[in-house]
């Protein structure tokens, strides 16, 4: 989620500088967001199978994937040359960073009861 | 009466890439080229080339005109340049090397290094000698070597200037030599840094005082960052006695030929434009330079067309650019330029001579032949001939590409083309129907 957020940030300033250096930071910013955040899905999809139904897992799990998929379409994006990538990349880039961070908030809520337990 | 013109081949190990997906209108050419919107979707299209070897064929040419190799077994051939006594110097060698900042890069790098030749670059100039006229080369030698990247090549009197990738450097020449005397002697540096766009065109003006320079952009449009572009896209007026530069035109993306045309003295470029905007944008011309000229990168294309990509812009250089004289196509790649001569032919006896070394970001591919612009009165004259084709057949297999071209004035007209003898002899060892 930090990776994402940095993403985020990184296309603020680009949008504003028109330095591509930021550009660079989030485009790789975006790449390790991706794999975390891939690893994350994997094991919610197996929390998933293992626990029994449970509404919040559910629905954290489908942010997360959505998350990963905008951001999975935001690296294409961030592929483009130069300019190319704005304003699509800022947009998705606050979308995807929305998305992960509601399916953390909601994975953590989850958590935390099954602690104490 | 029909001449017997040669038109000369020369091989070289090479692998391609080629174009893609979808499909494309025809590619569009003339001074007026009809220009659509920019378009770019999620993918850029591309698709690794299927390289081939001639086997039985040969490349086409017109009735009349034969084909033949004149050198094989190059190592990536580049420009090439004919001697007073008739003997031709090609520069081998390849460059660049500019560091990956993307994760872009990474994944470009590694499908582009697929559709490239492993054979290295020679860093050296070769030359070729028909001693008795037959139309075969039988002397071949190295004229020099331990060169870094050369590319474009120039005579003037006995001096023969070479264009490395970071250098322009000079060689004692008498005629009849078959190599140098000795080490090159520097004349002028030439920006190099990243050197995306690597390759230094070069010519001589029409008295010998100047050379041009050809410097290609190190970037497809400023994705580097505009402090990386700084002295690129231009070509420079260097003093041949004192290396002394000035920028002689700008905005010039990737000028990779440069030519003095026979009466005028002018100088004329073939240019490579920009990518990602489209099957049928930017188109790659060939034209005039004008001194003090700006011709529109990054801001723009073919005069005031806005590249919105370019950032910060700058309208009152998109104001100033100047519209190039002939579109030959987008995506074709311009490589080789060469003015012709009475001498071959009446067909072909004015106008302007053009390899295209072929796309690979463009569906269905386009280039891969050399053209003719027919001329009239100076000034391109009609649509273009094909001259020179079957580098890509119909099954989409690719079989080298043109580069250079060269007019002799006796009248042949060298055509080189990368081929894939080597290449292929090596990708049929470890391939099995996987590509």
């Amino acid at each position: 989620m930090p990776l994402f957020l940095g993403v985020l940030l990184s296309d603020v300033a680009y949008a504003n500088s028109d330095q591509v250096q930021w550009k660079n930071f989030a485009s790789w910013l975006n790449a390790g967001a991706l794999l975390l955040s891939g690893l994350a899905l994997l094991w919610s999809a197996m929390a998933l199978i293992n626990a029994d139904r449970h509404r919040r897992l559910m629905l954290s799990s489908g942010l997360l994937l959505a998350g990963w998929v905008f951001g999975s379409v935001n690296s294409l994006v961030h592929a483009k040359d130069a300019a190319a990538t704005l304003p699509e990349g800022l947009v998705l880039a606050v979308l995807v960073f929305g998305l992960v961070a509601a399916a953390s908030w909601l994975g953590l809520y989850i958590d935390r009861p099954e602690v104490r337990t | 009466m029909r001449p017997s013109t040669r038109c000369v081949l020369a091989f070289v190990p090479l692998a391609l890439l080629v174009a893609c997906t979808g499909s494309a209108d025809p590619p569009v050419y003339g001074a007026d080229p009809p220009l659509p919107e920019p378009q770019r979707g999620l993918l850029p299209s591309m698709k690794i080339a299927e390289p081939t070897l001639w086997g039985d064929r040969r490349p086409q040419v017109p009735e009349g005109y034969r084909i033949t190799a004149i050198a094989t077994d190059l190592q990536i051939p580049r420009q090439t340049l004919v001697l007073p006594n008739g003997d031709i110097l090609i520069a081998e060698g390849r460059g660049g090397g500019a560091p990956a900042l993307t994760p872009k890069d990474v994944i470009a790098g590694i499908i582009k290094a697929r559709g490239t030749s492993p054979v290295k670059g020679g860093n050296r100039l070769t030359l070729l000698r028909d001693a008795d006229g037959d139309g075969v080369y039988e002397s071949r030698t190295v004229f020099a070597k331990d060169l870094n990247a050369p590319y474009g090549l120039a005579l003037v009197g006995s001096r023969l200037y070479v264009a490395n990738q970071d250098a322009i450097v000079r060689f004692d020449y008498q005629p009849g030599q078959f190599t140098a005397a000795g080490p090159p002697v520097k004349v002028a540096d030439l920006p190099s840094a990243i050197n995306h766009h690597w390759t230094k065109s070069l010519t001589a003006s029409a008295d010998g005082r100047f050379l041009y320079v050809g410097i290609g952009s190190n970037s497809n449009i400023t994705e580097r960052g505009m402090p990386a572009e700084v002295d690129r896209a231009r070509v420079w007026q260097i003093d041949a006695q004192t290396g002394a530069h000035r920028p002689y035109a700008t905005g010039v993306r990737n000028p990779t030929a440069l030519t003095i045309q026979p009466v005028t003295g002018a100088l004329w470029a073939a240019v490579n434009e920009r990518d990602e905007i489209g099957p049928n944008l930017v188109p790659d011309y060939v034209t005039s330079i004008r001194d003090g000229g700006f011709y529109g990168w990054p801001y723009s294309y073919w005069g005031q067309n806005v590249d919105t990509r370019a950032q910060p812009q700058d309208p009152r250089k998109v104001a100033s650019a100047i519209r190039p004289d002939y579109a030959v196509g987008s995506h074709v790649a311009t490589l080789g330029l060469a003015f012709s001569s009475p001498a071959m032919g009446e067909q072909f006896a004015d106008g302007l001579f053009v390899g295209e070394h072929g796309s690979w970001n463009r569906s269905p591919p386009v280039g891969y032949k050399v053209i003719f612009v027919p001329f009239r009165g100076g000034r391109p004259g009609g649509p273009p001939v094909d001259v020179v084709t079957g580098f890509i057949g119909a099954d989409g297999k690719t079989r080298g590409r043109p580069v250079g071209v060269t007019v002799d004035p006796p009248g042949g007209a060298h055509h080189r083309r990368r081929s894939f003898k080597h290449g292929l002899a090596h990708h049929a060892g470890g391939s099995t129907g996987s590509q």
